[in-house]
């Protein structure tokens, strides 16, 4: 009973990369528990998403079912918790995403399991694997361990390699006994934005804009486009209306940790910095020669973000 | 429809505190620390008021914690909730024991609607909510948000982004998931829990801190509540991430792209 279940996140048909992430995490703790590695994936019409999944070497459980259609924790979990307990799972985890902070801390209860959010790294071995996460919006990095014989778990994507494919794994059919007509959630409705851009939090290198910019991205959007980059913002951005939700970095936002990070108009706050200070190279544009986040940048360019930005683009397109 | 509301408020250190941990890593410096509500539970207080003003009824606040948590609890009378109730705990807590706790508040009050935030700004593990709608088997809608930006003129006429149906029997919930909006409807009595663009806090008036002091705080004391306080989530260390070296300045837009593209190859 030291076997850990993944469960991978599908969308539209295809696998989220965060779950391959997820799935890096996973060998590291079958390494460590001197388990064995499944992946679960919920959903309706999913064979193809199984089938792929099933390249990442671990047997795939596939739950099927109309009632899994939408991605709702109530009727995902308790499918979950059957099949943890089929696969005698001693860890079940999934990536840190929207999806995975919404299900597993619902599968945790019903397992009644200890849950960590949020994963940088493990430490230890069997039984006593304990968990890195960050505290205080990444002010503090803690050392758990879960007192429950059943740990669930969320993982950073941005710490862990996305998965390899490596031999191949059987699909098998997970059992499906959730009464639809039961149902407390129903889903009533969802509008996809869509983007030409690389996705946030695997994107190369993404420039974000601030209050600085005092609603217009312009700038920000076509340095952005000239660099294939994903745009990213600040929390007074967003709060604005600005810009969607979707592209607030942060302890409350996404975690990025792209080559290049570019803050346009973005003073520093602790909460923006816990998400994208795991960048390689940060680049601050900002007015103010005091702004905090000057601190931490490895380049820093006091100036109006409405005239450098627009230069750095130029540039680019000059050097090229 | 009246709408019984409980929701929470958490005394947190204040995030725009410094946070040091100790040399022997058993906890964080308190020196000097302020504490004040979790911000998201300030989100969800805001929220909790406006159904009110909406449908009528009450609102409850609930925290789990040390005497020093009635702070929190009167913070969220001021701002126009009825009456509170202090679940006495001095231990180590963990979201396993707060919702356990909760689910105990929950049993002795049954509200139609319990609002908490998504995320302790302490301990940032964003699972509370989520398990105490397991524990009873009610529907959950986690990261209320609101599509229209805060300055909105919803916003500013304090409308709530929680929808009550009109049969009173459920609440829609929009929420910002990865890739799009979702909306979803659940039944009554459900479980919400408030993301950051939801609404924007009133401020307690000078009459609402007055007028704070005279409403109902019960204390109950968690031992009493028979619930196993043994936390799950065992902190056995903390420490200090790496820190960052920073700081170089350049003079203009052609040394900065000089260096990243000489000298950090980045572009
Ligand atoms: C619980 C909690 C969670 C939070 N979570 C997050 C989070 O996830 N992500 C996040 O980002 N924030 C978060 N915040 C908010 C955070 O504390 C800050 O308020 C926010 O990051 C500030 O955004 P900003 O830097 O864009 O705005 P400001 O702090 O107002 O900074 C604007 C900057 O723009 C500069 N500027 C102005 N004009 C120009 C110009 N023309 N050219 C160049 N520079 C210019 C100014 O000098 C200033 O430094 C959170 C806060 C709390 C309490
Ligand atoms: N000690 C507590 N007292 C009251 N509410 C709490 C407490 N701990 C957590 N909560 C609530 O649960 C939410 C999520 O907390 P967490 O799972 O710790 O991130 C918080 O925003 C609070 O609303």
């Amino acid at each position: 009973m030291a076997n850990v279940l993944i469960v991978a996140e599908q969308f539209g048909g295809a696998v989220r990369k965060a779950t391959l992430h997820a799935i890096s995490a996973g060998r590291e703790v079958a390494r460590r528990t001197g388990g064995t590695l499944h992946l679960a994936v919920l959903g309706k019409g999913i064979g193809p998403v199984a089938e792929e999944l099933s390249g990442y070497g671990a047997e795939v459980h596939a739950a099927d079912a109309a009632v899994l259609e939408h991605p709702l924790a109530e009727a995902h979990a308790p499918v979950l918790v059957e099949l943890a307990r089929a696969v005698q799972a001693s860890h079940v985890g999934a990536a840190a995403t929207a999806f995975g902070k919404d299900l597993l801390p619902r599968v945790a209860a019903l397992l009644e399991a200890g849950m960590a959010t949020e994963v940088l790294g493990f430490g230890g071995e069997g039984a006593e694997v304990t968990f890195r996460r960050p505290m205080w919006a990444g002010n503090v990095l803690a050392e758990v361990a879960l007192a429950t014989p059943v740990k669930v778990f969320t993982v950073r994507a941005t710490e862990f390699p996305a998965a390899a494919k490596e031999g191949k794994g059987a699909v098998t059919a997970a059992k499906v006994s959730v009464d639809a007509g039961a149902l407390r959630t129903r889903y009533a409705g969802f509008k996809e934005v869509k983007s030409a851009r690389p996705e946030l939090t695997e994107a190369r290198i993404v420039v974000a804009g601030g209050r600085g910019t005092k609603g217009d991205f312009k700038p920000v959007e076509a340095l952005a486009d000239e660099l294939n980059a994903a745009v990213g913002a600040s929390r007074a951005a967003v709060d604005a209306g600005w810009v969607p939700n979707d592209w607030q970095v942060g302890q409350t936002g996404k975690v990025v940790a792209p080559e290049l990070y570019v803050a346009a108009g973005i003073s520093g706050a602790i909460q923006h910095l816990a998400g994208m200070k795991g960048s390689k190279v940060i680049v601050a544009v900002n007015k103010d020669p005091d702004a905090p986040i000057f601190q931490l940048a490895d380049y820093g360019l006091v100036a109006d973000l409405f005239k450098a930005l627009p230069e750095l683009a130029e540039k680019l397109k000059k050097s090229r | 429809m009246p709408l019984k509301i409980l929701v929470t408020a958490k005394r947190v250190e204040d995030p725009e505190s410094k946070i040091k941990v100790k040399p022997d890593g058993a906890g964080i410096v308190t020196d000097g620390v302020n504490y004040k509500m979790n911000p998201f539970d300030e989100i969800a207080v805001e929220e909790a008021l406006r159904l009110k003003e909406r449908h009528g009824g009450e609102v409850i606040v609930a925290s789990i914690g040390g005497e020093k948590s009635a702070t929190e609890i009167r913070a969220a009378l001021a701002m126009g909730a009825d009456r509170g109730i202090l679940v006495r705990h001095d231990g180590p807590l963990d979201p396993v024991v707060v919702s356990a706790l909760l689910a105990k508040v929950f049993e002795l009050e049954k509200p139609d609607l319990v609002i908490l935030g998504k995320q302790s700004i302490d301990d940032d593990q964003n699972q509370a909510g989520q398990y105490l709608a397991a524990r009873l088997g009610l529907g959950q809608a986690t990261f209320a948000s609101k599509i229209e930006s805060l300055e909105s003129e919803a916003e500013q006429k304090k409308e709530p982004g929680v929808k009550l149906a009109a049969d009173g029997k459920s609440v829609a919930v929009v929420r910002e998931v990865d890739g799009g909006v979702e909306t979803l409807e659940v039944s009554l009595p459900a479980v919400v829990t408030t993301d950051l663009r939801l609404n924007k806090p009133r401020f307690a008036s000078l009459p609402g801190i007055m007028k704070a002091k005279k409403k109902e705080l019960k204390e109950l004391a968690a031992a009493a509540l028979g619930v196993d306080l043994a936390p799950k989530v065992v902190v056995k260390k903390l420490s200090e991430p790496p820190s960052r070296k920073g700081g170089v300045k350049v003079q203009d837009v052609e040394e900065l792209w000089k260096k990243l593209h000489d000298e950090a190859k980045v572009v």
